[in-house]
């Protein structure tokens, strides 16, 4: 095992990270903020990629793809919080459960219904395609660069946000107490709408990136979605900057540890058990890394008390 | 009540002894929606476009939804079985599915036959003279990846698929054949999207080849990464991944791609070229591996009942074995274990104006049967 490959996984590890971040964000506000659980947030990312490769398809710009995921997906996200998710925020969180869950399969079924059971197509531009050297020489894929880059990016725009804006400010204190501030005269629903169409099309946004290099199907969402809940409760719900944190360690510790757990158990077995092994605990290292933060910070590494 | 259930049971007789031969009802359970929906409904028009083409008013036709669900397929072959009283079952694509189906299936004397899922274990010992496979046993195209590695030259391939029952006997079946070495052997996570991991362990490995078998999404997802990453060694896959569905969403990235597969859209035979034919004008979209079986599974289901009446269980058993059927593949016949013996040609992805599709480039294995034959004591 060379230095390279192993600087080459830790960037792959970041870019899995710094994507899950762009999922994670959006469902941390939202559960912080409206003490919603939505699990549509997957449909959102689906919904996403989907608008981008039809973009794409259509004008053949990858740019205005990407804006296309931003805008449907703020869109769909704005349409399900007024006509569904408002009749939710006082009910439990079973009831949010159920309610989103079936969203989830109306989105995926209307997807279906309007582009076809098969997976669409969506590629790489050429202007980011193909690999650039780094220093040290190591060989990596220019878009994959380019995606830590754009996701670090949203991450430090979503800080400046929240930290220096109005709307910002009005999203903290509405983490803080919900009833104060619709008691200050702020609009709670219109914030409540403005907050999941961001979160919307922050998904979107994610769902257009990696649908350029993965497959742009149906039900794609729904995995990913598991992992940014894992990233979440790591992170501490409600906390950005522990959705940052979180999403990074969980990219890392599910990168490595795929690539680093069989080569550690070949040294005391033989290789094709330590294979098996080693890639049956490395399925599960981030819900160990998740259980071995809930064991000390039961809240998560960035949650309050 | 019961002057109902008479009344039925006379009804029921007397069409019976009314009609010229009895009527056969088949119940097709599939997956119809969700993400390998494209699969199912491949399945399903090329069986229902054999039975049009056939026009006969003897077979029906119950068609399902199995939502790539284990526990829905069980209940819905219960409910064809007991109040739908079908004669005989198809349609199923995955092999967990099969293994929850099949075998209550022909224990209660019904026939099944499967247009595309072969687990090796209804192909040794758990194999059922009611149990015919029209497609493959899964290990066969893997097998003939690993001879086709063989004739190619290849000495040194790079290995991967899913941990789970049908990748471990993807892996099986390449190296049952192949001689060569392996520069390394990867289990992925089921499911798994991003492979940056495992292709910078290839690149690292220096393999002069690489197999994999990433049945959809996860295939596409691979084979667009790998284009990225700037390497250029041959890839060798099963059909399953090279699609006439999914090879559009794959696009360039998968040109010139090898790959194992008992159909082809140019497969040069009468039967073949008549379904293709057939199938786009029914359609309006070329014909895949998957609805090439759908269509051999409804004509050797047509072509037993010309022999033989469905409730002679001893006769139309031997109707189907002889399977006295123009398949669109060439020739195709069961082995002991009611498997396919067939011929496994390699491919090649080609552009055809602007659709992607294959181009049969030669022949892997003649007459291959399965592996496990031999243990099934049929």
């Amino acid at each position: 095992m060379s230095i390279v490959l192993l600087v080459e996984q830790v960037l792959n590890g970041l870019q899995f990270g710094v994507m899950l971040f762009l999922m994670a964000a959006g469902l941390t506000l939202i559960f912080g903020v409206m003490g919603l659980i939505n699990l549509a947030h997957g449909s959102l990312y689906m919904v996403g990629a989907f608008a981008a490769a039809a973009t794409a398809a259509a004008t053949g710009s990858f740019l205005l793809a990407l804006v296309a995921s931003l805008v449907a997906a703020a869109a769909a996200g704005a349409l399900v919080e007024l006509t569904v998710i408002r009749r939710l925020y006082d009910r439990d969180h079973l009831d949010q459960v159920l309610a989103t869950f079936a969203l989830i399969l109306i989105f995926s079924e209307g997807t279906r219904w309007v582009f076809g059971s098969f997976p669409l197509f969506l590629e790489v531009p050429d202007y980011l395609s193909g690999s650039v050297t780094l220093p040290g020489g190591i060989e990596y894929p220019l878009y994959r660069l380019t995606m830590i880059l754009i996701g670090l990016a949203v991450a430090a725009g979503l800080f400046a946000l929240i930290a220096h804006t109005r709307i910002g400010i009005r999203i903290r204190a509405g983490e803080s107490d919900r009833e104060m501030i619709g008691a200050l005269g702020v609009n709670i629903a219109r914030l409540y709408t403005l907050i999941f169409a961001l979160g919307a099309a922050l998904a979107g946004f994610a769902g257009a990136l990696i649908g350029a290099i993965q497959s742009v199907q149906v039900g794609m969402g729904e995995p990913v979605l598991i992992l940014a809940f894992v990233v979440i409760v790591i992170g501490g719900i409600g906390s950005i900057k522990g959705a940052l944190v979180g999403a990074i360690l969980v990219g890392l510790t599910d990168t490595l540890g795929g690539f680093l757990l069989p080569r550690l158990f070949t040294l005391f077995m033989d290789a094709s058990s330590a294979m098996t092994m080693g890639s049956a605990l490395a399925a599960m290292s981030i819900y160990l890394l998740m259980a071995g933060v809930l064991l000390f910070r039961p809240t998560g590494l960035f949650g309050g008390p | 009540m019961k002057f109902t259930t008479l009344a039925t049971a006379i009804a029921i007789g007397a069409s019976a002894i009314a009609a010229q031969a009895e009527n056969v009802k088949v119940g097709m359970i599939t997956t119809l929606s969700g993400g390998g929906a494209g699969l199912g409904i491949d399945v399903r028009d090329g069986f229902m476009l054999a039975v049009k083409q056939a026009g006969r008013d003897d077979l029906e036709v119950v068609i399902e939804d199995d939502q790539r669900k284990p526990d829905v397929a069980v209940q819905l072959a219960d409910k064809m079985i007991q109040s739908e009283k079908v004669d005989v079952l198809t349609g199923i694509i995955w092999s967990n599915l099969a293994m929850a189906v099949i075998p209550a299936t022909v224990a209660q004397g019904k026939f099944y036959l499967s247009p595309n899922a072969g687990p090796s274990m209804l192909a040794g010992k758990g194999c059922d003279p009611n149990y015919f496979n029209v497609a493959w046993q899964n290990d066969n195209l893997h097998e003939a990846a690993g001879a086709y590695a063989n004739s190619a030259g290849l000495t040194n391939s790079f290995i991967l698929a899913p941990n789970y029952p049908a990748g471990q006997d993807a892996l099986t079946g390449y190296k049952r054949l192949y001689e060569g070495e392996l520069a390394g052997e990867i289990y992925t996570k089921l499911g798994q999207t991003d492979y940056a991991s495992e292709i910078a362990q290839i690149r690292a490995s220096g393999a002069d080849s690489i197999y994999f078998f990433l049945p959809g999404g996860m295939g596409i997802s691979f084979l667009k990464q790998y284009a990225d990453s700037g390497m250029d060694i041959p890839v060798v896959g099963p059909a399953f991944s090279f699609d006439q569905g999914i090879l559009q969403a794959v696009g360039e990235a998968a040109l010139g791609v090898k790959n194992t597969s008992q159909w082809n859209k140019d497969l040069d035979n009468a039967a073949n070229t008549a379904f293709v034919a057939a199938f786009q004008e029914e359609y309006d979209r070329l014909p895949s591996l998957y609805a090439s079986q759908g269509y051999d599974t409804a004509n050797l289901l047509m072509s037993a009942m010309d022999k033989a009446d469905v409730s002679d269980t001893q006769a139309f058993r031997a109707a189907l074995k002889a399977a006295d059927f123009a398949s669109v593949r060439g020739d195709f016949r069961f082995g002991s274990n009611n498997h396919p013996i067939q011929d496994i040609y390699v491919r090649e992805v080609i552009k055809e104006g602007d659709v992607y599709t294959n181009k049969i480039i030669g022949t892997a294995l003649e007459d291959h049967a399965d592996a496990y034959a031999d243990q099934c004591s049929m």
